[in-house]
């Protein structure tokens, strides 16, 4: 179903951390830029889609102009707005915000990081873009920070701050299908399983929460009002998200899952874990009977490498691209 | 084992120096505390000096290749480590060797104990998605090395390229389910169908959970000693190796030339002015070699080789040596710059004891 294409080379490797690669696919220059995190840097590749042209960018975690050291990122996500597009860099230090070149950065928000270390890790974790001009960003104390996007230059504020989580946040996903008509636009995961449900607005508004089992959800999305999520149990579970009815349960993976991504306009569903497999899924809904079917279609093993990252490139999932604990290439893959 | 062997009794002494300097309260308060991850050459430092607690002298290209031997045996540890909980697992293996090792000496064993009962009060409440945290800010300070080790090479659990093996058969992880089945409810809850995908692999049911107790079967093989093939007092009857074992240490440690033994053998005839008296370990073949590679700075080059263990005629030595330099796990507390100075006041206070 799927074959391998050429590599992409990188300029480190990737660091073992949940949701380790990020696409934009920026058709009208026929590029795409992929973004994968070593330590404390941010390695972009800009790739041409003839395949003939490939640039790097490295962005560093600090804030700026001040020379204070650089910190571990936990996470670095473009963000898709209807009026631009953002790269979000998270770290132990604070939230960067860059125009989704890399080129510049246009906000920079700093944690209340103590002044000697404590027990509890501070961290930010879990990006996502909301409908229509939000992005939101997880704290490792569970707290959620909602920034007001304007739809041009830095003038970012933060809008609210939601607490609800009560574990730090793992991963973050917006409502992906495009549909106007769903009612929850936002999914946020902690470091105990649950989940929380959100419709965003002036004040968000928490529609649902779906409790854990103790285990932690790495890897979140939401698509036409279900919710798919990834467990360090390996296990793939599908909710309907505002009333929490589990739809269905996925023994897929024998280790932690690391990263699931969902192609909005086929229903493909990719799953990626230390175990070193990728999975391709299909979901089908069934809106009369409130079903939804998932069959399992495909598998590759990335021989010894624990993933750390998996994203379609396209809207269709014609083609998806890995990244590996210790590998310094984002491996793609194309439909045969 | 009472034996008036003299060399015997030198490597007891060094190990219970050793053991007592690590597991000393104001070490382990201090390692405990919540602090960012040391760099490689702070953590280099902390452990040359721990090695040279005792009468034992390592010179620094010997400490080098015994640091990446060191490295290499974590990373191992960590990267296969079937869940992150397993991290204490593994460290427990760790300290129950130490344990034995040290067994002799009460007043050692205490510290040991004392150590083990503090490490399981700080990680009691500590979550999986913590233990996780732990884990890959771990991988961090791994990352990119891949020195190739002979005795990982010649069990096959790492690759000639210098990654390590990642199985997809065998047990799964406690409370992780067996890949393979998709259920599927309607909106009261009830399974209304069940169906089958190919995994590609071939996994097993998880076998039973190791203890987190001070003593107890750790089940996890994991952080026993890798020297140990079919060691008669062990009795743990764990279904599924975390090392591929075969014979073929044992045979390492005779095909290898001995170094240690010629050195031991050695100090007494030789009246070499300035040499300490004590104990002297290399890790090469021979002095030319160590000489040479000492003289070429060594660090860079030893990342693309390969580290020969020079293991000893005498196991018993060879099984000391090889636990001290392979069953090393601090225990990092949070994450962070990695570059930073931190490490100093464990330094600092080093000097004191």
């Amino acid at each position: 179903m799927y074959h391998k294409e050429k590599s992409i080379q990188i300029k480190n490797s990737a660091s073992a951390l949940y949701n380790n690669l990020s696409v934009l696919r920026i058709a009208p220059r026929r590029l795409t830029y992929f973004t994968v995190v070593h330590a404390n840097v941010v390695n972009m590749v800009s790739a041409s889609w003839d395949g003939l042209n490939y640039s790097h960018r490295q962005l560093q975690s600090k804030e700026p102009n001040v020379a204070t050291s650089t910190s571990l990122i936990m996470q670095a996500a473009f963000c898709v707005l209807p009026s631009r597009d953002l790269l979000v860099v998270t770290s132990q230090k604070g939230i960067q915000m860059y125009e989704s070149d890399g080129s510049i950065m246009v906000y920079w928000h700093a944690l209340d990081t103590p002044e000697t270390p404590t027990a509890q890790a501070v961290f930010a974790r879990g990006i996502s873009a909301v409908w229509e001009n939000y992005i939101c960003v997880g704290v490792s104390s569970g707290s959620i920070l909602v920034f007001d996007v304007p739809s041009k230059g830095s003038n970012i504020t933060l809008s609210e701050v939601l607490e609800e989580h009560k574990e730090s946040i793992t991963d973050m996903a917006s409502e992906c299908s495009g549909s106007q008509e769903c009612i929850a636009d936002l999914v946020s995961a902690d470091d105990g399983g649950n989940l929380c449900v959100w419709k965003s607005g002036e004040e968000f508004q928490l529609l649902n929460k779906i409790s854990g089992f103790d285990m932690s959800c790495s890897s979140v999305k939401l698509w036409k009002g279900t919710v798919v999520a990834g467990y360090g149990t390996g296990q793939i579970r599908l909710y309907e998200a505002v009333t929490g009815i589990l739809h269905a349960e996925v023994n897929a993976h024998a280790r932690w899952i690391y990263s699931l991504d969902i192609a909005p306009f086929s229903g493909l569903l990719l799953s990626a874990a230390e175990d070193s497999l990728v999975r391709v899924w299909h979901l089908t809904m069934t809106p009369e009977t409130n079903s939804v079917e998932v069959a399992h279609l495909h598998n590759e093993c990335v021989t010894d490498t624990q993933i750390c990252g998996a994203k379609f490139c396209d809207g269709d999932g014609y083609a998806f691209a890995v990244t590996g604990y210790d590998l310094s290439e984002i491996i793609r893959y194309t439909q045969s | 084992m009472v034996t008036s062997n003299p060399i015997h009794s030198e490597k007891s002494k060094i190990l219970n120096d050793i053991v007592w300097t690590m597991f000393s309260k104001p070490f382990m308060d201090e390692l405990l505390k919540p602090q960012q991850l040391y760099s490689h050459r702070t953590l280099k430092t902390v452990l040359t000096r721990l090695a040279h607690s005792s009468i034992m002298r390592l010179n620094p290209a010997s400490m080098d290749r015994l640091y990446e031997l060191m490295i290499m045996a974590f990373k191992y540890q960590v990267f296969v480590c079937p869940r992150p909980k397993d991290l204490l697992l593994i460290s427990y293996n760790h300290i129950d060797a130490i344990r034995e090792l040290v067994k002799d000496t009460p007043a050692v064993v205490n510290q040991v104990d004392e150590t083990h009962r503090k490490i399981i009060e700080v990680y009691a409440s500590s979550s999986e998605g913590e233990f996780q945290l732990l884990r890959q800010t771990l991988l961090i300070f791994f990352q990119d090395m891949h020195v190739r080790v002979s005795l990982f090479l010649k069990s096959q659990v790492q690759n000639p390229n210098g990654r390590f093996a990642l199985l997809t058969s065998g047990p799964v992880p406690h409370r992780v389910d067996v890949p393979g089945l998709i259920r599927t409810f309607n909106s009261k809850g009830r399974e209304v169908r069940r169906s089958e995908f190919p995994t590609g692999g071939s996994y097993t049911s998880p076998i039973r959970e190791g203890s987190f107790e001070l003593h107890g079967d750790r089940v996890i093989r994991l952080g026993t000693n890798m020297y140990n093939v079919n060691h008669p007092e062990e009795t743990h009857t764990s279904k599924v190796p975390s090392v591929k074992t075969d014979d073929a240490p044992n045979l390492l440690a005779k095909e290898e030339l001995n170094l240690l033994a010629r050195l031991m053998g050695s100090m007494k005839a030789e009246n070499v002015p300035g040499v300490e008296t004590g104990f002297r370990i290399s890790l090469f073949t021979t002095d030319q070699e160590e000489e040479e590679a000492e003289a070429s700075g060594g660090a860079e080059e030893s990342l693309c080789g390969v580290i020969n263990i020079q293991a000893m005629q005498d196991e018993q030595a060879a099984t000391e040596l090889a636990r001290i330099a392979g069953q090393f796990a601090e225990r990092e507390e949070e994450s962070d710059n990695p570059s930073s100075s931190k490490g100093d006041d464990l330094l600092a206070m080093m000097d004191d004891l």
